[in-house]
């Protein structure tokens, strides 16, 4: 049972953060919701007030742009899905939507929400993060951007303070000879990951791998690059043994929890296989592109 | 404190006062008597609580009721047109797509979401568009049977 809350429906993003300065840690942004109301229905979360973001529609929007692609923070997980422009330009996100949840999570919930809830096991943030994305974060004293990898401090930990709310996911434009690859183990589909993984990959002269983003979900408190790993195959020529290499090492960086999914064990042997299968994907990607 | 809430269901609309933490699946079993909408997992798992608001499929046990103020929703009740089935609902009688019947009312909101967004699925589509509804019974086979024989044209829309 939803313990009582007051609610509040702001439209606009100055209303919005008007209510974060008067309620601060007493209040919860729901957008969505459908990461909040599970916790909320178990009691794990409890406001008193609820700042309800839904309705604000200058925070839904997909904007190709000169320097790259803007995504408001409302924007839902199945307009992502199926904006032709992401599909064409960031392949990797469409597709890895496709497998978030399911169709009727997608409709409702939204990418803001996903990456604000900062579960390690989420799929947009190893995404995000090996495409490079900035975050803007909005207080009623201006704005600030950080790199997605910097966002999540802990387990359903993030940077943003009390009073100030995500309102923009900004993706650079995909240098040449780059592909991202991204994949979840999981044993139901539609279900989170238990272990993620996603590489993006940028080819030099002669196929070298002139730079490399690793990203690990699901594998430590937050989504992780194991950059031990990733030094193992920059600048290189990369060969089956350098790959082994890099997943064994991504494996030993990783700090993954034992749960009734998986074990820490069997996470680390995911790690290990995902890590070289998702480089030579990226790498193939990246040779077509 | 109550908050009001409009919303239209099934073409009827409705002018009512609910509290900010009741969910849409409670607005419509509870307060509306629309039981066939099912209250399965009420936790966004199992997908028998399907219905359609403003066109889109969600999980009516995830959405909170005051999110859905002044949208249109379809329930199961509202897939018929007086006394004839549509489309979908004939070949799952036809296709024998039951077997308990719990998750039915999800999966023909789910099949009705997919055909409108999508007329002419590929069978993986149609997988995919019912991925979010589970059948514990595991009739999944009978249900795909009627979805393909809807797109194939099979059964058409009631005069």
């Amino acid at each position: 049972m939803i313990k009582d809350f007051e609610h509040f429906a702001p439209k606009t993003l100055k209303e919005a953060l008007a209510l974060l300065d008067k309620y601060q840690d007493d209040c919860k942004v729901i957008c969505g919701g459908q990461s909040l109301l599970i916790l909320m229905r178990q009691g794990l979360v409890a406001p008193p007030y609820m700042i309800d973001i839904k309705g604000i529609s200058e925070l839904s929007y997909i904007k190709d742009e000169k320097d790259g692609l803007k995504i408001g923070a409302a924007t839902t997980h199945r307009a992502i899905e199926k904006s032709p422009v992401i599909k064409k330009k960031y392949p990797v996100l469409a597709k890895m939507e496709t497998r978030l949840a399911s169709i009727q999570t997608r409709n409702w919930g939204t990418i803001g929400g996903n990456v604000c809830h900062g579960d390690p096991a989420g799929d947009p943030l190893p995404v995000l993060i090996a495409l490079g994305a900035t975050l803007t974060m909005a207080g009623s004293k201006g704005k600030r951007s950080m790199p997605a990898e910097d966002f999540c401090l802990d387990y359903f930990e993030t940077a943003l303070e009390p009073v100030e709310l995500l309102t923009e996911i900004a993706l650079p434009i995909v240098p040449p000879n780059s592909g991202t690859a991204y994949t979840k183990f999981n044993v139901i589909e539609s279900d989170l990951a238990t272990v993620g993984v996603a590489v993006s990959v940028t080819l030099g002269a002669g196929d070298s791998c002139q730079d490399i983003r690793i990203v690990l979900g699901a594998s430590a408190p937050t989504p992780m690059r194991p950059k031990k790993a990733e030094a193992v195959l920059k600048g290189k020529k990369i060969t089956d043994a350098l790959l082994a290499q890099a997943g064994e090492t991504a494996a030993t960086e990783a700090d993954p929890i034992s749960d009734i999914y998986a074990s820490e064990e069997y996470r680390r042997e995911l790690i290990k296989v995902l890590v070289p299968r998702l480089t030579r994907e990226a790498m193939a990607k990246a040779k077509k592109a | 404190m109550k908050k009001e809430l409009k919303i239209k269901v099934n073409g009827q609309p409705y002018d009512l006062f609910v509290k900010p933490n009741t969910l849409l699946s409670e607005v419509l079993r509870d307060d509306l008597g629309l039981t066939g909408t099912k209250r399965g997992c009420n936790s966004s798992s199992c997908g028998a609580c399907t219905v359609m608001l403003n066109g889109m499929s969600v999980k009516s046990c995830s959405v909170l009721a005051i999110q859905a103020n002044g949208s249109e929703l379809v329930t199961v009740e509202g897939l018929a047109k007086g006394n004839k089935l549509s489309p979908i609902q004939n070949a799952f009688l036809d296709h024998g797509s039951y077997q308990c019947g719990f998750c039915t009312p999800g999966m023909l909101m789910s099949s009705t979401a997919l055909l409108t967004e999508n007329p002419k699925p590929t069978k993986e589509e149609i997988k995919e568009g019912i991925d979010g509804n589970i059948c514990r019974c595991t009739g999944y086979n009978s249900i795909i049977r009627a979805i393909t024989a809807v797109v194939k044209g099979e059964y058409k829309e009631a005069k």
